[in-house]
């Protein structure tokens, strides 16, 4: 049910397409959708999009924000914070080296970025996870990161997006992985309470544990078109149900057939309806009204580097105020009379 | 490595054997001293085995097919149970029994997988796999123990959810997110008990508690040793090695800091003898009731979240 099946079906596959095609390094790019050979500067001008197909390439996370932030600038955050090996776990290879591969393929210390910035000039938090890293796994660290994104857009009362992209838990920190699905969505209940827009972003692929805490629990679930996004993998589905599943199954457009997405936006047009929906949702004057919680700001720097040095730490939440917390069943239990916390 | 038999309880079973063929024998008084001779070495050897079982034993023992199920624990823990049914929004999921019961005098709801004793029952409960209606349905319960502030139970025991393909057309992802969303929320004392399988997101659905307890032979983990091997050693047949790996087993997530307390077993599994099992269950269960219930609603909120807050285990250091 982890959805790691994906990554390992997918990955060496694509590796391997790269190198059946013989066109010159970085010059021209052939197309997973329309199996066309297409100069790749094309591809970039277009949002690293098809233009001939409309196939949305998988991008880096950081090519990702700087899409989407006001002039590509943003402020990256919780930058420290990386994967320990707390289980000691093996399988055909030691997961610390594993890690340590990753981390100097992929030039980021875990897979999700988390950054704030301006867009359309309204101040955000943003998670992105990276695919090139574990294919986009969800262990401790990035359990943590997602986390810390939350708690900044609550403290500081800004909004939230996180762009998903992952083959769901990361199996090497076992039961610790699962238990950031809980932690997330925890957060996020906090995040609903305190009336603070959080906008979901399912990418190519979404699945697995991700897809059944964080990327399912936005006020607005949006997705890419054609990318894969399900709970569990359309392999283990058709072992279990022995039958052929439909040719659009867990994608995108088959999710939106189904009521589980809001809509499907194309990359080039990603950041202005993202702009749109924020200042659709965002109501500055109600979470002012609201009593006032820890102050907003706050120094980003000294947060990040809170605990430097290698430290090998447990989680610990940094200290801080308790934050109110009313009933959360604002969304389906509309209770007369509820007062605005 | 030692062999990992599977078939571990076979001396217990030859002995039980031996027993009952000196029992079956008619007269002679010199029988019953060799019976209690050999049901003593059976007792001392049932401890001996149980108590080194290797974590895919334990999956085994957490699986066996005559552990006490939910609705067992209902039955002997409860009185006046209420069992409601359906989502209100498409079907009723019979993998998951929810309702209201007493407990010891004090209104309580419950949520629990099921998994069924024979094979037409087994079929109607879906092996204790959960749809998203199944879900939906526990969430109904959760948001009425709250409307009417009863404290809730949960009890864990589930391969997982289910992978199916109807499942995912009605939302598996979005039922059980939901699901850890609104249990994080809840101002009610919940306490979790891993009852046997602990299945994954399937699992955690309904395990988001104060309290979490572990049975002692229970495991809990993000995806069964089978599956674990079949990816990552790409071979099903190395499921003993990913059982280990995973750190599945009640021990090692007292060690990980997840769960916080672990329920004895009778000698020989829960399976034994059901009776003795609940009894040790409701001991563990009224102490940290009344634990969690001195404290007050926004304390035991922000208490919960602080406990999946400090789950996971990561470092700080800067690469790049």
């Amino acid at each position: 049910m982890e959805i790691a099946w994906f990554k390992k079906i997918r990955k060496p596959k694509q590796a391997v397409e790269h190198k059946r095609v013989q066109v010159p390094e970085g010059l021209w790019v052939k197309c997973n959708g329309c199996k066309e050979i297409i100069y790749k500067k094309e591809v970039i001008r277009n949002s690293n999009v098809c233009p001939k197909c409309n196939y949305h390439f998988r991008i880096s996370a950081r090519e990702r924000l700087t899409s989407l932030f006001d002039d590509g600038r943003y402020q990256e955050v919780d930058t420290d914070i990386y994967s320990i090996d707390p289980l000691k776990f093996r399988d055909t290879k030691a997961y610390k080296d594993r890690l340590r591969e990753y981390r100097e393929k992929t030039g980021v210390n875990d897979a999700v970025i988390n950054a704030r910035g301006t867009m359309g000039g309204l101040q955000l938090m943003m998670s992105v996870m990276e695919y090139g890293f574990m294919g986009g796994s969800m262990g401790s660290a990035v359990g943590e990161k997602v986390t810390r994104a939350i708690e900044r857009a609550l403290d500081e009362k800004i909004p939230l997006v996180i762009i998903c992209c992952s083959g769901g838990a990361r199996m090497q920190e076992g039961v610790l992985s699962l238990m950031q699905m809980a932690k997330i969505a925890a957060a996020l209940a906090k995040l609903h309470a305190a009336r603070i827009p959080y906008i979901s972003v399912l990418t190519d692929p979404t699945t697995g544990g991700v897809t059944a805490s964080y990327a399912m629990l936005g006020d607005l679930n949006i997705a890419e078109p054609k990318a894969l996004i399900g709970f569990a993998g359309a392999r283990v589905i058709e072992q279990t149900i022995r039958e052929k599943l439909p040719e659009n199954f867990q994608r995108s457009e088959f999710l939106l057939e189904h009521g589980m997405l809001d809509f499907i936006v194309e990359r080039r047009e990603m950041r202005d309806i993202l702009i749109r929906c924020i200042r659709l949702l965002y109501n500055a004057d109600l979470l002012a009204a609201a009593a006032p919680a820890t102050p907003a700001g706050g120094d980003v720097e000294s947060i990040a580097s809170r605990s430097g040095g290698a430290s090998s730490a447990t989680a610990g939440p940094r200290s801080r105020e308790p934050l109110p917390f009313p009933g959360t069943f604002v969304a389906r239990q509309q209770t007369p009379g509820t007062e605005l916390q | 490595m030692a062999v990992e038999d599977d078939d571990f309880e076979r001396p217990l079973r030859d002995l039980e054997k031996k027993i009952e063929e000196l029992t079956g024998v008619p007269g002679g008084e010199d029988r019953s001293g060799e019976i209690a001779r050999l049901a003593r070495r059976l007792e001392t050897l049932r401890q001996e085995i149980f108590s080194r079982l290797t974590p895919w034993q334990r999956t085994l023992v957490a699986r066996h097919p005559k552990r006490p199920y939910t609705l067992d624990y209902i039955g002997l823990l409860f009185t006046e149970f209420v069992e409601i049914h359906g989502d209100r929004k498409y079907a009723d999921d019979p993998a998951i029994v929810a309702g209201f019961a007493s407990y010891k005098g004090t209104p309580v709801a419950i949520i629990g997988h099921q998994k069924g004793r024979d094979t037409k029952e087994k079929v109607r409960r879906n092996f204790g796999m959960p749809r998203p209606e199944g879900y939906r349905k526990a969430v109904r319960v959760m948001e009425m123990a709250e409307k009417f502030q009863r404290p809730l139970f949960t009890f864990v025991d589930t391969p997982g959810a289910y992978p199916g393909k109807g499942a995912e057309e009605r939302g598996q992802a979005e039922a059980i997110a939901y699901s850890l969303r609104a249990m994080a929320a809840l101002t009610v004392p919940i306490i979790v008990t891993v009852t046997g399988e602990g299945g994954s997101g399937g699992a955690l659905a309904i395990a988001v508690g104060d309290r979490l307890l572990m049975l002692e032979h229970a495991v809990y983990s993000v995806i069964s040793p089978e599956g674990c091997a079949a990816i990552l050693w790409s071979d099903q047949g190395k499921a003993k090695e990913a059982a280990r790996a995973m750190r599945i087993t009640a021990p090692d997530l007292k060690d990980l800091e997840v769960i916080d307390d672990i329920v004895p077993e009778p000698a020989g599994g829960a399976q034994t003898d059901h009776a003795r099992q609940a009894s040790l269950l409701d001991e563990r269960l009224l102490a940290h009731l009344e634990d969690i219930r001195s404290v007050s609603a926004s304390e035991r909120v922000e208490c919960r979240y602080q406990k999946f807050r400090r789950m996971g285990k990561y470092g700080q250091a800067r690469f790049f």
